[in-house]
């Protein structure tokens, strides 16, 4: 019974995936010739590359949160992967580096956990702190490491190797025992077929020479599901977030459980860091987080506090960010999408005999269409943010459906009541 | 009255001179406790007498600082809950330890989680709960999450809580206070049954009608001391209560009251729809009259919390009116109420009475500080503030260092005597006053009982909400009793007697609410 | 008892700084500069009486983002957005005073009451979300950080960007002389020698003290600061004494938010006269960090600003004499930062209990027994 279930689950899931990439192919038919990049193995292939480190920091924003720890310094913690990564990549070789900046975020972390849970000291300044301290060590350790190498600098490192990619065989035209088998995704793609082309580009386009580490953070979505929510372990965590006094009168080390949740999430942000530093651009750069800590942090709350909600969400913000960098034409072309889909929504407001929100989705539905319109192209200031507007629009809108812990943010101490 | 101990060959549990001092308060003063295997051993005692101190001590929570505690024979000392939890001793607590989010079966698991191959073995878990639900009665869905149930499921959850872990002994702290009358019933019956199945019950209450129906032995507690352990077949309620109480206690009590007709705080079909499965109000109406103090009773819940709040303003009535001194004052914000002179003494304290990390003139001035003395047009007066703080410090027998330590620092009876202080210097039309001696020591008990007879003999009207049977029975000139959001009852507490009120109060007593 | 208040209130701050030059003087000896010889260079370079002009201009800017932010901190708002408040701020007033030509105070007035009008809109959109649609400020005011940024760049890009300016540099024009913030070098010299290398003294700092005295006042001798902290000390209790807690969040981000508009004017007004790419960014983070050493109280945020300022202003000399790395200091800060917070909270338990102490020895003395 379970196991249909499950299938069915999947099932549903892949007919989703479908509907949003037959949107997708049916908006780049009617926006011709403006754009052909909106569903293309070249987006999709950026898409998963540019969500891979915002999931990582939603997952790490997951891990401390579960636990009941607010950790906004996700950041840092993501600023301190990117050095220790490409140090540990200049040192050790990439995948070396990927464990020091693993091991760079984590430190981030027990510092958090430090101050959070043994001072008490409240979870926003905490990660404030963090995200102070970070930028400032990770200078002062360029100036040490990085300056007197050849390509080095002040604000940057020398070039870094990435981990290695992986063609899918049969699939993508991996290579098997030495045998390049036949590319079957680019087979179909060439074909120009309505609909099964454009899957076979995006199918292909992430599994055509794809990281290494992208796998291992793909993989890491499933694992924190199986870990918060089937192990003992998991309970534990997961109860420390949600009445941890409960959880310590059941014997439940509280403290235990928060700060190791507290040094995975950091583990999860340098993760996310050394990501960016050794697959994304080969090279440490000052800055180069942007933010995306924070996009990790809201992914956490439009995933509602699950993996896979934040796996949805880090490709959404994800495509933005692909879109915005490849085609600026396609984010136009976008703005027909979302037309659509909010008159589509104003029919069900009305057909529910919803006025007001159905009021205001026509409204916004009309507005968008018009934009579309009037404009060639979007502004360029706006894809890079669509993470933060969809953030509050979630909030505003659907706050009453998300559940985040009970007892997020509270102090706690041993033998309270 | 002789005190009867009940000796039985080996004690499920012996605890012997436990004492427990806290800053300011011996919470337990060398009590003994000896609790034989397979009773239902009550420990009774007014708030305040230690109980609670004692039972957390018995469960690891809470360290003694002296004494010795032997659990089947043997010495044992318990530095956390979970060797508690290993010697067989589990507790059922007074507010619920459950996550609202996890599933049943994750809250009764947590922390003795049956594992297979490194994952909850899920199956194994809800056969152990099923078998457990089974065979003592206790009926529950392990899939159910903890937010959607009832009360009286929730505690269902705690003792199968407990149960799960194996407990022989299991404390109950008292876990009527919050059930109604047939879900009490439902738990006695599963109380008898886990008796019957040679468990031993310690079971905190002090609702004395309660205790005399169920338990083997009683012991009473009273200002941290055991005073007698007895045989329920031997005493009576009254003989019991005046053990609780101790007859050199003062007891509240009011002069008859002078004859005045002007009503000062008039509410009329007042009306709050249910949020949140609890009950509101429906169709309130009272009068409080000048120099007349109006008592509350109800269990807790019934709406005696939330018609403080919608007189208060804090609560928008949809329905009716209140008006104070023939004025209407139904569309007010809480400001202009308290400006009018509505005197507020909160419920919780802590929670909406005071500035816990301020300085004590600050908390004096919390609800007054647009008024003079704390106040001078848009300005804060620092030096009347400072003033008027002292005095009150002085004319309430408030115990401080001075009036720059902050409120966190008092005993609760000294941050109560500061509350009612400040808000009878402020000079009110109007009290309202939701269990204003609760959680304080018998000392400021008795001060506060002072206070409020004083205002009452200078003409102030006051609403008195309280659980203490007594005390309301002793300070108010009529009763008023609450059930299910409605007034239920009116009665002379110059004839009525607590069993009388509390048969009202549980819609018991047939000319109140039956359904 | 009020001496061992003044201890334990300074215990903290000055055994956070001295943990902090310890920890940092460590790191210095890890990688082989002596720690001795960099403080040593700092301190004789950041006594000079130019540097001390450097520290004021810093302070003055840091301290105004540490006001905004404590504002908010004093009712438990954590106002993480002023540094997008204040950039945008700053982008639309120096724009608008480039607009307009008005007689010299007046233009000046106009100016500043934009920038303040502009940063307590915008923190008021997140006062106002947390109000009606109850989400919280710090999520919102992190999302709405990046908006404004997005906003800056697409305003000055296609808007209010100088045409007449032919480098690479976008600007918005340049503010004429009657909307400028005359420096104030000769108040110094009066006292001291004439300040050389070119540097001026920008006149801001004064408005900053007023904001500084202002804040004082207001929170500690007017009721509207009186609801507002019992607010950030207990939002439940001080409803049920009368303050409408909705009301006073928006206030206090509306308050936060002007404050915050003020940030970016000591270098628009005294010096660039414009908003260019060039315009010092970050302030509304390190204002975070000066409000929080500070304890978000008006007296201590000054110190902490002028203590963060002088560390900024003296830092410089390690890249020119010496082998330390001059990134140290931004270490020491962060450190300060963090083991401040920590030693405030030690502080706090220690002082708790010795109260509690105290208070149970005052009643235990007429107890009965």
């Amino acid at each position: 019974m379970t196991s249909t279930l499950r299938s069915s689950l999947v099932l549903r899931w892949m007919l989703a995936a479908l509907g949003v990439i037959l949107a997708l192919a049916v908006v780049q038919e009617l926006a011709r010739p403006e754009t052909t990049d909106l569903v293309s193995s070249g987006t999709a292939e950026s898409t998963l590359r540019r969500a891979v480190p915002i999931l990582l920091a939603g997952l790490g924003g997951i891990w401390a949160e579960r636990a009941g720890v607010v950790n906004i310094g996700l950041e840092g913690m993501m600023v301190l992967g990117t050095w220790f990564g490409a140090w540990g990549a200049l040192e050790f070789g990439p995948w070396w580096g990927l464990v020091i900046g693993i091991a760079g975020g984590a430190a981030g972390g027990l510092l958090h956990a430090v101050a959070t849970v043994t001072f008490g000291v409240d979870h926003i300044i905490s990660g404030v702190a963090v995200n102070i301290i970070a930028p400032a060590l990770t200078r002062f350790l360029s100036r040490e490491f990085f300056v007197d190498r050849p390509g080095g600098g002040l604000t940057q490192s020398p070039r870094v190797e990435s981990v290695g990619s992986l063609d899918v065989p049969f699939l993508a035209g991996g290579d098997l025992f030495g045998w390049t088998t036949p590319d079957i995704f680019h087979w179909i793609e060439d074909r120009s077929w309505f609909l099964a082309s454009d899957v076979a580009a995006v199918l292909g386009g992430v599994t055509r020479s794809v990281s290494w580490a992208t796998l291992l953070a793909l993989a890491l979505v499933p694992a924190s599901v199986f870990i918060l929510w089937r192990t003992a372990f998991g309970l534990r965590v997961r109860s420390s977030g949600e009445h941890p006094v409960a959880a310590n009168s059941l014997g439940v080390s509280v403290v235990r459980m928060k700060f190791t949740a507290v040094v995975v999430s950091g583990g999860l942000a340098g993760f996310g860091g050394a990501f960016i530093a050794i697959e994304q651009t080969g090279i440490y750069r000052e800055n180069q987080v942007q933010g995306r800590g924070f996009i990790g942090l809201a992914t956490v709350i439009f995933g509602n506090w699950q993996p896979v909600g934040a796996f949805l969400g880090s490709l959404l913000f994800g495509f933005a960010d692909a879109l915005q960098l490849r085609d600026r034409t396609a984010v136009h072309a976008l703005l027909l999408l979302v037309g659509v889909a909010l008159a589509a929504q104003a029919v069900r407001a009305v057909l529910q005999k919803r006025n007001r929100p159905a009021f205001l989705l026509a409204a916004a539905s009309v507005a968008v269409l018009w934009w579309y319109a009037v404009t060639e192209e979007v502004v360029s200031e706006l894809p890079p943010v669509t993470p933060h507007v969809a953030t509050l629009l979630v909030l505003v809108f659907a706050a009453g459906r998300l559940r985040p812990p009970a007892a997020i943010g509270l102090p706690y101490r041993r033998g309270q009541e | 009255m002789t005190t009867s101990t009940v000796h039985a060959p080996t004690p499920a549990v012996e605890l012997a001179g436990i004492t427990k001092r806290f800053p300011g308060v011996v919470a337990n003063d060398a009590v003994d406790l000896r609790v034989a295997e397979g009773e239902i051993h009550a420990v009774v005692g007014e708030n305040g007498a230690g109980k609670s101190t004692l039972m957390k001590i018995l469960y690891g929570m809470q360290a003694a600082d002296e004494g010795t505690m032997t659990v089947g024979g043997s010495e044992v000392r318990f530095s956390s809950p979970s060797e508690a939890i290993d010697a067989g001793i589990g507790m059922v607590h007074q507010h619920f330890m459950l996550a609202d989010q996890l599933t049943v079966l994750e809250n009764v698991v947590l922390g003795a989680e049956p594992t297979r191959r490194g994952t909850i073995d899920r199956a194994a878990a809800r056969r152990d709960l099923e078998d457990l639900g089974r065979s003592y009665g206790l009926d529950l869905d392990p899939d159910d999450h903890v937010e959607t149930l009832e009360v009286g499921e929730r505690q269902r959850v705690e003792i199968i809580k407990v149960l799960y872990r194996g407990a022989r002994v299991l404390i109950l702290d008292e876990p009527t206070a919050v059930l109604v009358p047939q879900e009490v019933e439902e738990l006695f019956r599963n109380l008898r049954e886990l008796k019957a199945r040679g468990h031993t019950i310690i079971f905190i209450d002090h609702k004395l009608e309660e205790v005399l129906a169920i338990a083997d032995t009683i012991t009473v507690l009273r200002q941290g001391r055991t005073v007698a352990t007895v045989d329920p077949s031997e005493v009576t309620a009254h003989q019991l209560a005046e053990l609780m109480v101790g007859s050199d206690l003062p007891t509240p009590s009011t002069e008859p009251r002078a004859d005045d007709d002007h009503v000062t705080l008039a509410i009329r079909g007042l009306s709050i729809p249910a949020a949140e499965g609890r009950p509101a109000l429906d169709g309130i109406d009272l009068e409080v009259r000048r120099g007349e103090i109006v008592g509350v009773a109800g269990v807790e819940g019934n709406g005696q919390g939330v018609l403080v709040e919608a007189i208060l303003g804090l609560r928008e009535a949809t329905g009716g009116d209140i008006a104070l001194d023939g004025e209407s004052i139904s569309g007010w914000p809480v400001r202009r109420r308290r400006e009018a002179g509505l005197g507020y003494v909160p419920e919780d304290r802590h929670r909406r009475g005071l500035l816990l990390d301020a300085p004590l003139w600050e908390n004096a001035m919390l609800g007054h500080q647009t008024t003079a003395p704390y106040a001078r047009g848009p300005w804060i007066d620092r030096r009347g503030a400072r003033d008027a703080t002292t005095d009150i410090v002085a004319d309430f027998d408030v115990r401080t260092p001075g009036i720059d330590t902050t409120a966190r620092a008092l005993s609760g009876g000294n941050q109560q005597k500061l509350v009612i202080g400040r808000e009878m210097a402020a000079g009110p039309r109007m009290l309202i006053a939701a269990h204003p001696t609760r959680g304080i020591d018998v000392g400021a008990q008795a001060a506060v009982w002072a206070d409020l007879r004083t205002a009452r003999a200078d003409g102030l009207a006051v609403l008195l909400v309280s659980a203490d049977l007594e005390e309301l029975i002793g300070l108010a000139d009529r009763l008023l009793v609450m059930l299910r959001g409605r007034i239920v009852a009116e009665l002379d507490p110059a004839t009525t007697t607590p069993m009388q009120l509390g048969g009202h109060m549980t819609g018991a007593s047939g000319d109140g609410d039956p359904s | 008892m009020n001496l061992r208040r003044l201890v334990l209130a300074l215990a903290a701050p000055v055994g956070a700084f001295a943990f902090s030059v310890g920890l940092s003087s460590l790191v210095l000896l890890a990688v082989g500069t002596s720690p001795m010889e960099a403080w040593t260079e700092m301190l004789s370079y950041g006594t000079r009486l130019e540097t001390f002009v450097e520290t004021g201009n810093r302070a003055t800017q840091l301290y105004l983002a540490g006001v905004a932010v404590a504002i908010g901190f004093r009712m438990n708002l954590f106002n993480i957005g002023v540094e997008g408040q204040y950039v945008l701020a700053a982008l639309l007033a120096a724009a608008a005073g480039a607009a307009v030509d008005l007689p010299p105070v007046l233009h000046v007035a106009l100016i500043m009451a934009v920038a303040m009008a502009v940063g307590s809109a915008f923190a008021g959109v997140a006062g106002y979300l947390k109000v009606a649609r109850g989400v919280h400020e710090v999520i919102s005011t992190i999302m709405l950080n990046a908006i404004a940024l997005a906003m800056v760049g697409f305003l000055l890009r296609s808007w209010l960007l100088d045409e007449t300016d032919t480098t690479l540099n976008m600007k918005t024009p340049e503010i004429p002389p009657s909307g400028r913030f005359p420096q104030i070098n000769g108040i110094v010299e009066t006292f001291t020698r004439e300040i050389g290398r070119g540097r001026e003294l920008w006149g801001f700092l004064l408005v900053a003290i007023v904001v500084g005295v202002l804040f004082h006042v207001f929170l500690n001798r007017t009721r509207a600061g009186y609801d507002l902290r019992a607010t950030g000390i207990n939002p439940f209790a001080a409803e049920a004494s009368g303050v409408d807690p909705s009301a006073t969040v928006v206030r206090a981000m509306l308050l936060s938010g002007a404050v915050a508009g003020l940030i970016g004017l000591p270098e628009i007004l005294g010096d660039a006269h414009k908003y260019d790419l060039g315009f010092t960014r970050g302030l509304g983070f390190a204002g975070i960090a000066v409000a929080l050493v500070g304890r978000n109280h008006p007296g201590g945020v000054a110190v902490a600003a002028v203590l963060f300022g002088w560390l900024d202003s003296a830092a410089p000399i390690l890249d020119v004499v010496g082998d330390t790395p001059r990134e140290i200091v931004s270490i020491l800060q962060g450190v300060v930062v963090l083991s401040a917070v920590v030693a405030y909270e030690v502080v706090n338990r220690i002082r708790r209990a010795a109260e509690a102490r105290d208070a149970a020895a005052a009643s235990g003395a007429r107890a009965p027994a």
